[in-house]
């Protein structure tokens, strides 16, 4: 995982939850590419086409709220994102975003001061986000869910952890 | 310093003598839940070439959110579950003929007190109601759990929630859920265990799923209602071996980051209008609002008393024909205690229509909606989209205001019913 994310963001607002993120009746596949054809859908054509053009999502609070289905951190994979900063997450989306290797962080400070299509810095290893000649923090993950994203997922962790015993 | 109930199990759990909130665990859950999403997990699991679950009696598989199988791809994903189960010693495996997987395994006596469950289903919650501690994960993760046998999580800080009085006629569990989603907001238990009290007259043990269920929306991590002499007799017969009964229940001097009371005598019957469970008003208030679809169905409210409530209402009576009722009873036991007592016959005599027991329209496996409508539905969500089109709008209400509105064909306050 590279330590420096950067790119435009798509800012959305509170309470965005998994059925809007991926409707249950796509469930049925597990692939990004498939899932991202059906993201965000319900919000009308327009949020998917610029969602694939930046490579940050900035929401407000409770980011993925609803249902524990992991497609939706998939789904958001799938469409080119590479990181989603929340003024706070649901615990499922949060869980199922490091098992998928998804890069999250919550930082509410940022919120009010990004707008649609700024561009925004992650520094994974220094904890920081620079936006407009700011600095955020943002705090870290423990070591132990730190390495299962940086393995890129739950699946890849577990197979290290197979060969290795 | 006294410990909460979700304190108490993750130390059991983990191995700790005790635990404090904020701390990181590996604790190994008691059962590991998955449903339809089986087949995703197993997946998974043959991708990283892993070959040897860490407990076989810990895994329980339901086939519940599309059944049974509607397309080829489905009824391929149902054939490697069951092979799956079969292949690797699973007993505790319920066809599509079952019903919810959440209600399933407390029927067959798979929940006990103090247990920690997890599952492929953020409603996980719902086991609070005989006092474990449930919560949801993605199917990746549950592929870990089967492996590796543990999971980390975090210990939440807890509420505890003191319900005083008891509900007028015509209100119920649901009502009292949407009200506190409605005053405490979609992220207001955000990782919070929440623990509710009854000083009054103790609750129904359907009445106390609805709570744990809907506890949920508000994004809990867990909820329970701690264990008394009603879990105790659910509970006997359901158990092989009843020494297993073990309640976990919190100190009295455990610490609370939040504590207050809600006063059950002075709620209303609620709705949840769209698009969020949290945007809830009286239903007096939106009474009139015009239905296409009824649904009596999901997790929350498809058990047996929500049907015996709500065929009370319709007895004797005849649906709006405009509207569409649709019936999907929780559980196949359920269903067939409906059929034995008159209720399925009474909802049917209606005009209600019902379906094989299951997730059914809560999880978009039929009852879907065209552009334009409307659906009142006793389920746990009202999200754009759920129930087919995007354009279609879905309120959430009790058995008791489904039944009264499914009769005027609007949104209407049951109690000219129950009163």
């Amino acid at each position: 995982m590279q330590s420096i994310i950067e790119g435009a963001v798509y800012k959305f607002g509170d309470n965005i939850n998994s059925d809007i993120i991926i409707p249950g009746r796509y469930l049925i596949h597990i692939d990004p590419a498939t899932l991202s054809q059906h993201a965000f859908e319900v919000l009308g054509p327009e949020v998917p086409a610029k969602l694939r053009q930046v490579r940050i999502i900035v929401a407000g609070r409770n980011f993925g709220c609803g249902s524990a289905r992991e497609q939706a951190a998939t789904a958001i994979q799938g469409l080119g994102i590479k990181a989603v900063i929340a003024c706070s997450f649901a615990r499922t989306f949060y869980r199922n975003a490091i098992n998928d290797g998804l890069p999250i962080m919550e930082c509410p400070e940022l919120y009010p001061a990004v707008s649609e299509g700024d561009h925004v810095q992650i520094d994974l290893a220094a904890a920081v986000i620079r936006h407009s000649g700011k600095q955020y923090g943002f705090p870290r993950m423990p070591e132990s869910v730190q390495k299962i994203l940086e393995l890129g997922g739950l699946a890849e962790y577990l197979k290290t952890q197979l060969k290795a015993s | 310093m006294g410990k909460t109930i979700a304190e108490k199990i993750l130390a059991a759990k983990s191995g700790h003598a005790s635990v404090t909130p904020g701390e990181i665990v590996e604790a190994y859950p008691d059962l590991v839940m998955s449903h339809t999403a089986t087949w995703r997990s197993v997946s998974v699991m043959e991708r990283i070439g892993a070959k040897k679950l860490y407990d076989p009696e810990r895994l329980a598989v339901v086939l519940d959110h599309i059944a049974p199988a509607k397309t080829e791809k489905n009824a391929a994903d149902h054939l490697k579950c069951r092979k799956f189960v079969a292949d690797y010693g699973v007993k505790k495996f319920y066809d599509v003929d079952a019903g919810i997987a959440h209600l399933v395994l407390m029927e067959a006596g798979h929940v006990l007190p103090g247990d920690l469950i997890v599952g492929t289903d953020s409603h996980c919650t719902i086991y609070g109601s005989l006092g474990a501690l449930g919560t949801g994960i993605g199917y990746t993760e549950v592929t870990s759990v089967w492996i590796t046998g543990k999971l980390w999580l975090k210990v939440p800080d807890s509420f505890r929630i003191t319900l005083k009085g008891t509900f007028q006629p015509g209100v119920y569990s649901k009502d009292l859920m949407l009200h506190l989603i409605g005053s405490l907001g979609a992220d207001g238990c955000s990782y919070k265990s929440v623990e509710f009290y009854t000083a009054g007259q103790p609750i129904s043990i359907s009445e106390r799923m609805t709570v744990t269920n809907l506890a949920m929306e508000m994004g809990v991590k867990c909820a329970f209602v701690p264990p008394d002499e009603k879990t105790e007799e659910y509970l006997r017969g359901r158990l092989a071996d009843f020494s297993r009964y073990q309640p976990v229940y919190a100190d009295a001097d455990a610490v609370y980051e939040k504590d207050f009371d809600v006063d059950l005598s002075r709620l209303v019957p609620m709705v949840a209008c769209p698009h969020e469970v949290e945007n809830t008003k009286p239903a007096s208030e939106v009474q009139g609002t015009k239905i296409h679809q009824a649904f009596l169905g999901s997790c929350a409210n498809a058990k047996y008393e929500d049907l015996e409530i709500a065929a009370r209402i319709l007895k004797g009576r005849h649906i709006d024909p405009g509207v569409r009722l649709i019936i999907t009873p929780g559980s196949k036991k359920i269903m067939m205690e409906a059929a034995r007592t008159g209720v399925l016959e009474t909802l049917m005599e209606a005009g209600g229509l019902f379906t094989n027991p299951g997730c059914g329209a809560c999880a978009g496996d039929g009852g879907i909606m065209a552009d334009g409508e409307v659906c009142l539905s006793t389920a746990n969500r009202n999200f754009v989209g759920r129930m087919g089109s995007s354009k279609a709008e879905i309120y959430l209400s009790s058995p008791a205001t489904l039944a009264a509105s499914a009769i005027r064909g609007c949104i209407t306050d049951p109690r000219e019913f129950t009163s």
